[in-house]
């Protein structure tokens, strides 16, 4: 290695951590995301321009081809995708990560077979990045709706035995037969296995800190190849990465109240207490028109808006701000509550709702909201349902039983928008919505307040 | 024991290095605003990219007569590369979003 190519490497690390601090403040976002693109782009210049191997012509002009339709495919990928639909992206970028360190370790398997340090980075490399690719690739096809939460009896058992065993097959290749191609295959299909079994039970509910945790796993095992090359950036950055990643995990957990592994193993829904649930409701819902609700909130003080998955999904974000600056000029305090995990990633509400220019101090936090909903005349929930259960509070059979949620039932009316009455996306009931202050508005959440918004404008 | 001690005074540098970063990932992220996660997540997930150097070190070393590794490190390049200009581009488009109001 050339010192020039230390030195820019250097370089590089330190754009990613600046970067990474700058992406942690709405004002230096932006500029930190271009320094770790511009130190990424360096890196990955000097490591083709400024090495010492003899390298043949036809390897620079595949490496071209292979940059050249990566570029394009990714640039097109991420500018044609709908701000509803970040949160599945993230996550398939995130297995294309994985895969490749897996075909790294595959390609390198065999190359370095007498030194037994080596041969357990290149084994580890394979595992998690395999499991990395398969598991993101799920997380993606379950959050755009192609593939439903598969729940096998016992798969805890049978998931940790995988793992134990994936641990125990990789440390017997290192130990006794470093230059076995077919084990290597054995070991390769069986992670990539594990990482579809390791996040299929996985409820919906819980896919962000899954999506995090397989985000942070792809930078330990680019970490990993790092330490395989002797890399400093590749290190530095992948331990960043999987540390960073690992955090905001544990955030999001805290977020739920829950520990992540209640997350992993205890995935919502061991059938028999959902049940129980659902035969303790019931009741009678109230039904509500688009009119009767404009009147409520025309003549209200105080709204405050829930928004959920539903709004993200019925690309309503604008229509929303519409309804907002409407009830605002006729004198209505419009605020929206924000719960932490409130749509399918952490943050999801923001980005959607500063896409259609939603003013940021009417983005209000669990915490500063809960104490103001009893001096609240209406809150409107568009979408969400299993962050409003008051299951959380009074029911202990509940799966979500414990986790902090925004406590609308304090508040004088609650209008409900739901397409139906089905249950949420943990498949738990919601009492909220048998309460006698409660109003159901049925229907598509973006038709819904369009409606709101045309019986409000005439009024 | 032997063997673990001999293994950590061979790696004491990269064991020091790794620690570091630890808590460097860590510090950096502990107080950030839950408006900024899913943003962060992204592009946290554009610098897992850097995966790439390791696929472009395995092109560059590849004999040409080696078309496994040749083929392998060409899909791995592609992936690599996909996972870096996706990954800030998203990211760069859900910031921009923040900064458009005000």
């Amino acid at each position: 290695m050339t010192i020039t190519l230390s030195i820019i490497y250097l370089i590089t690390t330190i754009a990613f951590v600046i970067g990474l601090k700058m992406l942690g403040h709405p004002q230096t976002a932006k500029k930190g995301n271009l320094i770790s693109g511009v130190g990424m782009g360096l890196a990955i210049v000097a490591t083709i321009f400024l090495h010492d191997f003899e390298v043949p012509s036809i390897n620079y002009i595949l490496i071209g081809v292979a940059l050249l339709i990566g570029t394009i495919l990714g640039y097109l990928i991420a500018m044609k995708v709908a701000m509803t639909k970040m949160p599945e992206l993230v996550s398939l970028f995130n297995g294309f990560g994985g895969g490749s360190a897996l075909l790294i370790g595959l390609v390198e398997f065999g190359n370095f077979s007498e030194d037994a340090t080596q041969t357990s980075t290149i084994i580890a490399a394979i595992i998690i990045g395999s499991l990395t690719f398969t598991g993101s690739l799920v997380a993606w096809a379950k959050l755009n709706g192609s593939m439903k939460d598969i729940r096998m009896p016992n798969y805890n058992l049978i998931n940790n035995l995988v793992i134990l065993a994936l641990i125990a097959f990789g440390a017997y290749i290192v130990m006794y037969d470093s230059t076995n191609l077919l084990l290597i295959y054995l070991l390769l299909a069986a992670s990539l296995i594990y990482g579809v079994l390791f996040v299929i039970p996985i409820g919906g509910a819980d896919m962000p800190v899954v999506i995090s945790l397989l985000n942070s796993l792809t930078g330990i095992a680019a970490a990993i190849t790092g330490v395989l090359y002797g890399n400093m950036v590749m290190m530095v950055g992948g331990i960043l990465v999987g540390s960073a990643g690992l955090i905001l995990t544990f955030i999001m957990c805290k977020a739920m109240n829950r520990s992540l592994s209640n997350v992993i193993f205890g995935a919502f829904g061991g059938g028999e207490t959902a049940m129980a649930a659902v035969g303790k409701t019931g009741g009678t819902i109230k039904k509500t028109t688009a009119s009767d609700s404009a009147i409520l909130m025309n003549y209200a003080s105080k709204v405050v808006i829930v928004p959920g998955y539903g709004l993200a999904v019925a690309q309503a974000q604008h229509v929303i701000h519409e309804l907002e600056e409407l009830l605002t000029k006729k004198g209505v305090d419009v605020s929206y509550a924000i719960h932490p995990v409130a749509g399918r990633m952490p943050g999801h509400m923001n980005v959607l709702l500063a896409e259609s220019n939603v003013s940021y101090d009417k983005l209000i936090e669990m915490d500063n909201i809960n104490p103001q909903f009893p001096n609240t005349d209406v809150v409107l929930v568009v979408g969400a349902n299993d962050v409003v259960n008051p299951a959380a509070h009074n029911d202990p059979s509940s799966p979500i039983y414990g986790m902090p949620i925004l406590d609308v039932e304090n508040a004088k009316h609650i209008i409900v928008n739901k397409r139906s009455m089905n249950a949420g996306y943990a498949g738990i009931e919601n009492e909220l919505f048998f309460n006698q202050k409660t109003s159901m508005l049925f229907g598509d959440a973006k038709s819904a307040l369009t409606e709101l918004v045309n019986e409000l404008k005439n009024m | 024991m032997n063997e673990l001690v001999e293994f950590i005074s061979n790696n004491l540098q990269l064991l020091y290095i790794l620690i570091l970063a630890i808590f460097i990932g860590v510090e950096l992220i502990k107080n950030v605003p839950s408006v900024l996660h899913t943003p962060l997540m992204s592009g946290a997930n554009a610098l897992s990219g850097v995966v790439i150097v390791g696929a472009l070190l395995v092109m560059l070393q590849a004999k040409p007569d080696d078309f496994l590794s040749l083929g392998l490190g060409f899909v791995a390049v592609i992936l690599g590369i996909l996972n870096v200009v996706g990954g800030f581009v998203v990211t760069d488009r859900m910031l921009q979003m923040f900064k458009k109001k005000k």
